[in-house]
């Protein structure tokens, strides 16, 4: 891809605005839905940024599988378990307030020193592959990466089955504490939490 | 073919930085138990930013950043589908998501 110098700036600090308040947003709204729809927002900016990187391949994977799975499954999520609670007052939030943001801003300022200090050994632009890097992507799967692709199928559906053990609802036709029948219907009743602590 | 001197790496790097700062206070501070796990797509997208600037920049012939990065996004959604599950039936038998109810292996 040939952008003009100015327009990739102008396109690069479009999106870096958009990722750092999208992302500020996400950690500081009120509002979980609206978190859930910025984050989709970062993850569309990010998949540009990597259309600025020469990577259409994995932009269009990034938006496959963050937008269309992950964000969707975070709201579905969100769907099932948004509930209206007051929460507990905690008694020393300021105190970990404050430290926690002493920490991350220490850690900022630390990865922009190195990132600012280092001297990177760039390689010759004349060598980069651009377009074709698609076609390199799927030599590297099939040949000196064909272990890590298997084991990662393998861990997906390690993923799926775990996913759908752990969140099924148990069908059985005892209740186990209380030996009284189960009712089978798919909607879920509120019942007595077993393990919520009495303080 | 496109001239990387266009935008320095510097650039690429900074917002990666402040992406993963923005993820670990989020990690730390939320209360609602997806935005912890929100948080953490936010730093994992990060570190997906950092490779695929190193693998333009560094190494754009044999771009193996890139490959890198997919396995990150493999991994990525693995890690959501199991995170939500385990989330779903958190909440089934505490029905809270509360990150400070869950204390249940706290010392």
């Amino acid at each position: 891809m040939s952008i003009a110098i100015t327009t990739q700036i102008i396109c690069f600090s479009v999106l870096s605005l958009v990722i750092l308040i999208g992302a500020l947003g996400v950690v500081l709204l009120e509002s979980i839905v609206y978190s859930a729809f910025l984050l989709g927002g970062v993850f569309m900016s990010v998949a540009g940024l990597y259309l600025l990187l020469n990577a259409s391949f994995v932009a269009a994977a990034q938006v496959l599988v963050y937008v269309g799975a992950v964000n969707v499954l975070i709201i579905f999520a969100i769907m099932l378990v948004n509930k209206k609670e007051d929460l507990k007052p905690i008694s020393d939030i300021k105190s970990r307030r404050i430290i926690s943001t002493s920490i991350c801003l220490t850690l900022l300022s630390l990865l922009i020193r190195v990132d600012l200090t280092n001297a990177w050994s760039l390689s010759n632009p004349q060598n980069s592959i651009g377009e074709e890097s698609t076609i390199r992507i799927g030599e590297h799967l099939f040949s000196d990466y064909l272990l890590p692709f298997e084991v990662a199928s393998v861990l997906l559906l390690m993923a799926m089955i775990g996913a759908i053990v752990l969140a099924r609802r148990d069908v059985m036709s005892k209740d186990i504490s209380t030996g009284l029948p189960v009712d089978q219907e798919l909607i879920e009743k509120s019942s007595e939490p077993l393990l919520t602590n009495k303080n | 073919m496109m001239s990387l001197e266009a935008i320095p790496i510097q650039a690429f790097l900074i917002v990666s930085s402040a992406l993963f700062c923005i993820g670990i206070w989020g990690l730390l501070n939320s209360r609602n138990a997806v935005r912890v796990l929100m948080s953490i797509e936010l730093m994992l997208n990060a570190v997906n930013i950092n490779l695929m600037a190193f693998s333009s920049y560094v190494d754009n012939n044999l771009i193996q950043g890139q490959v890198f990065t997919i396995f990150v996004i493999t991994v990525a959604a693995a890690e959501a589908a199991v995170g939500l599950a385990i989330l779903l039936s958190l909440y089934r038998n505490r029905v809270t998501v509360d990150m400070e109810s869950f204390n249940l292996l706290k010392w």
